[in-house]
């Protein structure tokens, strides 16, 4: 009794807020290594490239002096570690330098396209959503019917299929040949700058401008590449879905729901699909996340003028400090939204706490 | 003998597997009364499964059969699973083995107390909560209202079952099938909560199905015992004569256990004879 | 004691066995089980039958492909399919796209495996190094394996192939960095618990040294969940690489590569649907049969996880 009586007292445990207050600092501490090491990476293959940046700087005929200063006014001839530092100094201020194309400030082109990106992944993850839930706890439900086979057939199609051709062939059918959608591009000519730019995404912009005729061209834009991004969103999330509620259905406490007479409907939805709520907020949010980085594809597919095409236009100029600002920038989400899902997992799971 | 709640006769239930059909319950017969009936076996002897069968709740592709298998005169196999759904916690509840996963995890307490009460009586919240508290306080829980709030993980074991028994009877049943309510709590919480079913069933007139694999607790516990073996009844006994039970199994399951007030140098090991799982199942009805 | 079946037995009833006579008798026998339990799997084996045709097709694509893959014929461009001579039609150059796709599954081929080489044995290596050593090691290690596993993998692909130059070599390099990180996550796991084995301190005990531990007995115990992972993986890869491809970034023109030839038929696809559609779905249906066969070996090897996807 005396030793478990002293173990207790050894073991003092800090009060809650200094133990959120821990945590919150060791997530913080995690996040800030991380981003560290991701902006480190992309400093690097910076380095590596083959395109020497001080001549695309001074241009080909400059002279050997003015090489030289531009050479050190660039800070090249310090060590790679100082260099880094300044690197550092510039992206945390912001400043991802300009863009050799239009000779702008990265970050000023990256504020201006992610809303369009936004707007694309969000719609896509929400088509995803309503559609990959229902269809993944209903073939749990209806494990080995045809309901599941289909709901196999679908995610397995979606695993395999190349995102870029979907697209096209979506092009092809829905826009080509059966003229139901709007083509490339977020507007029509004709719709172009007739709304003022609140928050860069149009279907809000025109909804908050109360103008439906842009919000209704707007969304045949939209329609087609978020569906295909929705598509891969849902066989994700499908799947998920179906394992997590597979796991559920033959835990006890259904059996218990069931003995105490419930209707089928409410052991399902409250009691089986209760418990995944949190389980999926993460595959959401991973699924999110992975629609951004699929959106660089699609993008390029349907002209969108989002972050994705920005990057691979500036691959294809070899337009080094856009690429590596949108890598960065897009890292950065990544980060952020896996954070947050972490955050929303504590905070709504009962046993986290 | 009382007023015959649950008869059942010819109890099957089958599972269809890659080798044939296996029938893990084969043509078990008996009658439940106001009483308190124990059935008896090793785990794979088919007890759990007759009581699940008994609420319908073999999943498919299982199947459950009998020649007969009434509550109070009403058909329980001829019964949509809508009407079924009205028996099921409200005329025959059930209690399980483990409270820390027959409870919903992430549902409070007081929820889930509530959710069975207000769907078979169509009652308010407030009447519910009412409800919810004191039959909290019928299991002994000390601090009904902080454990309404709480959640199943914030739980001991054996408050967790105290708490799955208040929500089973919270209907006030005229069944509880109890299927090893104390096996997997500590040994010291055991007798605490046998008393509380006791009482409770004793005050409220109903009938206990008590499944066990423990010969020794189930006698004390009840007034009449089946020992099931291979998903048949081998031996049906009045609890205080279990000492003349004739049945090698049964004699067996005694012997080997250890007693206290008659040592042995070697407890005796259970041999099998294959001609037990032949046999044909004795009735337990009355 | 010998390997072979001893006289009067079959092959058959000496895999079947039950008491195996020695170790590779054992591992034949399950090797023999597992292969069993696949082949009554119908849709993995469809899928292993597509990349045994895949293999097949790239090794004779001298020999099968009508035409060379290369030559243009300007006078006969953009022809649809089932045109005398072209059974899927011709490209805007006028080359013969059935026979540029036969030469293309050479090339999807070969980053597909390069890859598979190149990634597990780094995250098998990080992964062993990390899990053995414990301590600093271990957190840097892992440390820098979350860095990589926070990127979106295309863009940093990307990334990594602006920076070295546009080229199948190049590709695949990307591609490999970007795929190691689970590979070490699921190494590092399989080796904390296999080193707090008995049988590893046993062997530590008869004083074998880490190296030896590691490569005689972690390794070989890693392999097959790596193996799974690396098969599931595979479609992934496909995709990347094609996407790669389809961005320009991957093999260069006029190599026959699959994303870039749906890249070149993309301006054509309102009227010559069939230049974008055939690589396409060239690539959807090697994609798949990895991701059959990839189902099929994991409910194999390891049932456990069966379903999950």
């Amino acid at each position: 009794m005396a030793i478990a009586e002293n173990k207790t007292v050894g073991r003092r445990t800090p009060p809650p807020f200094l133990r959120g207050l821990i945590t919150a600092a060791k997530t913080v501490g995690s996040v800030a290594i991380t981003m560290l090491g991701l902006m480190f990476v992309t400093f690097l293959i910076g380095r590596v490239m083959p395109v020497d940046p001080v001549l695309a700087v001074v241009g080909e005929r400059a002279s050997k002096e003015i090489y030289q200063a531009t050479y050190e006014a660039m800070g090249l001839d310090k060590p790679l570690l100082v260099q880094f530092a300044y690197y550092l100094w510039d992206v945390l201020h912001g400043d991802f330098g300009m863009s050799l194309l239009n000779a702008r400030p990265v970050s000023e082109d990256i504020k201006r396209v992610f809303p369009a990106t936004l707007e694309l992944a969000t719609l896509g993850t929400l088509i995803g959503v309503l559609l990959g839930v229902p269809l993944g706890v209903t073939a749990a439900v209806r494990r080995g019917t045809w309901i599941d086979q289909i709901a196999r057939f679908v995610a397995l199609i979606g695993y395999s299929m190349p995102i870029f051709w979907l697209g096209l062939i979506g092009l092809l059918i829905f826009y080509g040949i059966l003229g139901w959608v709007g083509g490339p591009g977020r507007l029509g000519i004709f719709y172009e700058d007739l709304v003022p730019v609140r928050t860069g995404m149009i279907l809000v912009d025109s909804a908050i401008d109360g103008n439906w005729s842009v919000f209704r061209n707007a969304f045949s834009h939209i329609i087609l590449p978020a569906s295909i991004l929705g598509y891969y969103s849902m066989a994700y999330i499908s799947r998920m879905t179906r394992s997590f509620m597979l796991e559920q259905l033959s835990a006890e406490y259904i059996t218990t729901a069931r003995v105490k007479g419930l209707p089928e409907r409410t052991v399902i939805w409250r009691h089986a699909f209760g418990n995944i709520k949190v389980q999926l907020i993460t595959v959401i949010a991973l699924s999110y996340a992975n629609l951004l980085e699929g959106a660089v594809l699609t993008e390029t597919i349907f002209s969108w003028p989002g972050i994705g095409s920005y990057i691979t236009t500036a691959l294809l100029s070899a337009d080094m400090a856009a690429v590596l600002g949108g890598t960065i920038v897009v890292g950065l989400i990544f980060v952020l939204i896996n954070i947050f899902s972490d955050l929303l997992y504590k905070f709504f799971d009962p046993r986290a706490k | 003998m009382s007023e015959t709640l649950l008869d059942v006769e010819n109890l099957r239930v089958t599972f269809p597997t890659r080798q044939g059909e296996f029938q893990a319950v084969r043509g078990v017969s008996f009658t439940l009364g106001r009483e308190r009936l124990g059935i008896v076996g090793e785990s794979g002897s088919g007890k759990s499964m007759t009581g699940r069968a008994i609420l319908r709740l073999i999943r498919p592709p299982g199947r459950v059969e009998a020649d007969r298998m009434e509550f109070r005169g009403e058909d329980l196999l001829a019964k949509s699973e809508r009407d079924m759904q009205k028996i099921r916690g409200q005329k025959i509840s059930m209690v399980m083995q483990d409270p820390k996963f027959s409870l919903n995890p992430v549902m409070k307490i007081g929820e889930q107390i509530m959710e069975i009460y207000r769907f078979h009586t169509g009652a308010g919240r407030s009447a519910a909560r009412r409800k919810a508290v004191e039959m909290l306080e019928a299991v002994q829980i000390r601090d009904p209202e902080r454990v309404m709030r709480a959640y199943p993980h914030e739980m001991s074991g054996g408050m967790g079952q105290r708490i799955m028994i208040a929500m089973m009877l919270v209907t006030e049943p005229e069944i509880l099938i109890a299927d090893e309510p104390t096996s997997a709590l500590d040994v010291s919480v055991q007798t605490q909560v046998l008393s509380i079913i006791d009482r409770l069933v004793r005050e409220r007139g109903m009938g206990l199905i008590f499944i066990s694999h423990d010969l020794n607790l189930v006698a004390s516990f009840c007034d009449r015992v089946l020992i099931m073996y291979a998903g048949r009844i081998v031996e049906v006994c009045d609890a205080g004569k279990l000492h003349e039970a004739t049945h090698p199994y049964t004699r067996g399951l005694l012997g080997s256990l250890p007693r206290i007030d008659a040592p042995q140098p070697r407890l005796e090991v259970l041999k099998r004879d294959p001609a037990w799982a032949q046999a044909p199942s004795v009735s337990g009805r009355t | 004691m010998t390997d072979l079946p001893p006289h009067g037995q079959t092959w058959r009833d000496w895999l079947n066995t039950d008491t195996p006579t020695s170790r590779s008798h054992a591992r034949a026998a399950a090797a023999w089980h597992g292969w069993l339990r696949l082949k009554s799997n119908h849709m993995a084996m469809l899928g292993l039958y597509i990349l045994i045709g895949l293999v097949a097709v790239a090794a004779f694509a001298p020999w099968i492909a009508p035409h060379d893959p290369l030559a243009q014929n300007l006078m006969n461009r953009l022809q649809p399919p089932g045109s005398p001579g072209h059974l899927l039609g011709t490209d805007s150059l006028g080359r013969d796209i059935l026979s540029r796709m036969i030469y293309g599954s050479r090339i999807t081929l070969y980053i597909v495996s390069l890859v598979a080489m190149i990634a597990p044995i780094v995250g098998l290596l990080v992964g062993t190094i990390a899990g053995y050593a414990g301590g600093w090691t271990d957190a840097i290690l892992m440390r820098i394996t979350d860095i990589f596993l926070a990127f979106p993998r295309l863009v940093l692909a990307l990334a990594f192939v602006a920076a070295l130059g546009a080229g199948i070599e190049n590709a695949v390099l990307a591609i490999s960095i970007t795929a190691w990180p689970p590979y070490a996550r699921i190494a590092r796991a399989e080796t904390l618990t296999i080193r707090n084995s008995d049988f590893i301190a046993a062997i530590r005990l008869q004083g074998a040294r880490p190296l030896r531990i590691i490569t005689r007995h972690i390794w070989p115990l890693c392999i097959s969940s790596l193996i799974i992972r690396v098969t599931l993986d595979m479609a992934g890869i496909i995709l990347t690489a094609a996407g790669l491809g389809f961005l320009g970034l991957g093999a260069q023109p006029p190599s026959p590569e699959w994303g870039a030839m749906v890249a070149e038929g993309r301006r054509f696809i309102l009227d010559s649907w069939w230049v974008a559609t055939m690589p396409g779905l060239a690539i959807f249906t090697v994609s798949l049969a990895f991701n059959l066969l990839g189902d099929g070996m994991r409910d194999v090897l390891d049932p456990k996880e069966g379903g999950t996807r």
